[in-house]
């Protein structure tokens, strides 16, 4: 029996009259990565920022390794292993780096002093795949780069759990492909993941399990081959109806 | 902050040479001089630990000297207690109040946040200006009794200076230790994107208002060594928003969020400014001035001396600081 590490119940979000997230839950387990899908508007990255202290939910419980931490401030939600990426890349422009990632291992969960988190930094910048890039300013970097920077810096918290928003979008395949090797590693280094992700074939070959979401609702959950044969699923997202048969062949 | 770092040594010899040179030459004018730009230094480093460091305009940063000066006052006049204790108490008193008002003030961004510190200015000196027991808008004359603990009004200069070396000292190396800190390195996420800081666990509400504070303890300390060492202080002279902006045009002008910026602007400014003063065509104009010098530096040179330095020579960045 494996351990929840982020249990999402009931959790619903207003923006004045418009109801992004309704009443939503589901859960992440131990060592798993979770897909997050749904078309465009559907209130994927409100639940990632109801669940990290973004903006407190309108109603709904977020609990994490059975704590409750609904409404916490982000920086309380990070330091208790709850990492997360932007969907816009959101880089310290002018600093290097190094020393992006050394900021999310300074504050992170381990609470480092800066000579360690100097050390952890480096490491982390290593295995994504940034170790020449670590002396260049952020703002230099390229999406590609500007991408792994988010995981890396994200990673350096040392994090349980690892929130990806759509870190692939804008990559080019073989982008994309050297990505997945990144989230392969993450996942045998024991971090679960949860990811929003429209890339399917992604979400196909890397996810455990998929929550899909549909005008602020979870439409469908379950194994990525159960979901993408789901007819409601296929009508309100995928589109269309032989896109299973093709991801399977892919 | 490292002791083997040659910019460390650097420091030493620049606060040496302020703290040597008048009493060398025992020249009274060059003493006069001297203490006009190290209290500008000293105003121009530490509000650079709020714009430089974590982005934050504070355009009524003159109230930490003001309200200082007006506190210090109270202690060594009012309470008969050591000019130099007022002084260190003044510090501790502003600090304190600064932490509680930027508790709330600093939930304010960009420009809102601009604004509130010229209203904190403002609402400062209107409260001072009709506060009785500090003799409201007339402002406070000291009688010369209060120098008879440094030996009368021919020592004042001296002791006085000696303590603004020390406050400028402790305000180069405050720069320096938070610039080389896991606390500065927080303050510098803060500046680049507040939200992604938070994210990636900056305590962005406290250490905002922990930097306002620091940022406002020893202008404070200085803001009664001045009043102090004139024998007087009135709202309008403690409170004035022109100092404010002076303090900035010279952080742009040296290089904000750099150690040795605030000492080049501030040096260069008030040369500027003293030949300004004195010429006489030139006098009545000396605010357009700095208004056009802040105005052509931010267009031109955003990174001010230091940041030019920089570009020319690269190699500058692992010396001065």
């Amino acid at each position: 029996m494996t351990r929840t590490l982020l249990e999402v119940t009931g959790l619903s979000k207003h923006f004045g009259g418009i109801r992004a997230v309704r009443e939503v839950s589901f859960e992440v387990r131990e060592g798993e990565i979770l897909g997050l899908i749904g078309p465009n508007g559907a209130g994927k990255s409100t639940v990632f920022n109801l669940v990290n202290g973004v903006f407190p939910p309108s109603e709904g419980k977020v609990a994490f390794l059975g704590t409750d931490i609904t409404g916490w401030p982000p920086y309380r939600v990070v330091r208790a292993g709850l990492a997360r990426t932007h969907q816009i890349v959101r880089p310290l422009n002018d600093m290097t780096v190094l020393e992006n990632c050394t900021v999310g291992a300074c504050f992170g969960r381990l609470d480092l002093p800066l000579g360690a988190a100097r050390g952890l930094a480096r490491e982390v910048i290593d295995f994504v795949g940034l170790g020449d890039r670590a002396d260049v300013l952020a703002g230099h970097l390229t999406i590609a780069g500007k991408k792994r920077l988010e995981i890396a810096r994200a990673l350096c918290a040392k994090p349980t759990l690892l929130l990806f928003d759509e870190v692939l979008a804008g990559l080019n395949p073989t982008e994309v492909e050297r990505m997945l090797v990144v989230f392969r590693k993450i996942r045998e280094s024991g971090v679960a993941i949860l990811m929003i992700e429209h890339l399917m074939h992604a979400i196909m070959s890397l996810s455990d399990r998929v929550v899909v979401l549909n005008f602020g609702e979870k439409l469908a959950e379950g194994k990525p081959h159960e979901v993408v044969n789901d007819p409601a699923v296929i009508e309100a997202y995928l589109g269309d109806p032989d896109i299973a048969k093709k991801l399977a062949e892919d | 902050m490292s002791i083997r770092k040659p910019f460390f040594w650097l420091l030493l010899v620049m606060i040496g040479f302020f703290a040597l040179a008048p009493r060398v030459t025992g020249d009274f004018m060059l003493l006069q001089d001297l203490s006009v730009v190290v209290v500008s230094i000293i105003l121009v480093s530490n509000l650079n630990l709020m714009i430089g460091y974590t982005g934050y305009v504070n355009f009524g940063n003159i109230v930490f000297f003001g309200l200082g000066g007006y506190i210090g006052i109270n202690g060594l006049y009012y309470w008969g207690w050591n000019p130099f204790l007022s002084a260190l108490f003044a510090g501790a008193v502003v600090g304190l109040l600064t932490l509680l008002l930027g508790l709330g003030v600093l939930r304010l961004r960009g420009p809102f946040f601009a604004l509130a510190t010229i209203g904190v200015l403002e609402a400062t000196k209107a409260f001072v200006s009709n506060f009785e027991p500090w003799q409201g808008a007339e402002g406070i004359n000291l009688p010369f009794s209060v120098f008879d603990s440094v030996g009368g009004l021919a020592n004042v200069g001296w002791y006085v200076y000696a303590a603004l070396v020390g406050v400028m000292a402790a305000s180069l190396f405050l720069s320096y230790w938070v610039k080389t800190s896991k606390f500065g390195l927080g303050l510098f996420a803060i500046r680049e994107d507040e939200e992604a800081a938070q994210v990636l666990g900056v305590k962005a509400p406290l250490f905002k208002a922990l930097v306002y504070a620091m940022s406002g303890v020893l202008p404070a300390v200085t803001g009664t060594l001045v009043a102090y060492k004139e024998a007087v202080i009135d709202p309008e002279k403690a409170f004035d928003l022109h100092r404010s902006i002076e303090a900035i045009v010279m952080l742009m002008l040296g290089g904000q969020g750099t150690i040795a910026g605030p000492i080049l602007g501030a040096v260069a400014y008030e040369q500027l400014r003293s030949y300004l003063l004195t010429s006489e065509f030139f006098s009545h104009f000396h605010l357009i001035i700095a208004g056009g010098l802040l105005l052509l530096t931010v267009l031109f040179v955003p990174g001010g001396v230091m940041g030019w330095l920089y570009r020319q020579c690269p190699a500058l960045r692992s010396i001065l600081e």
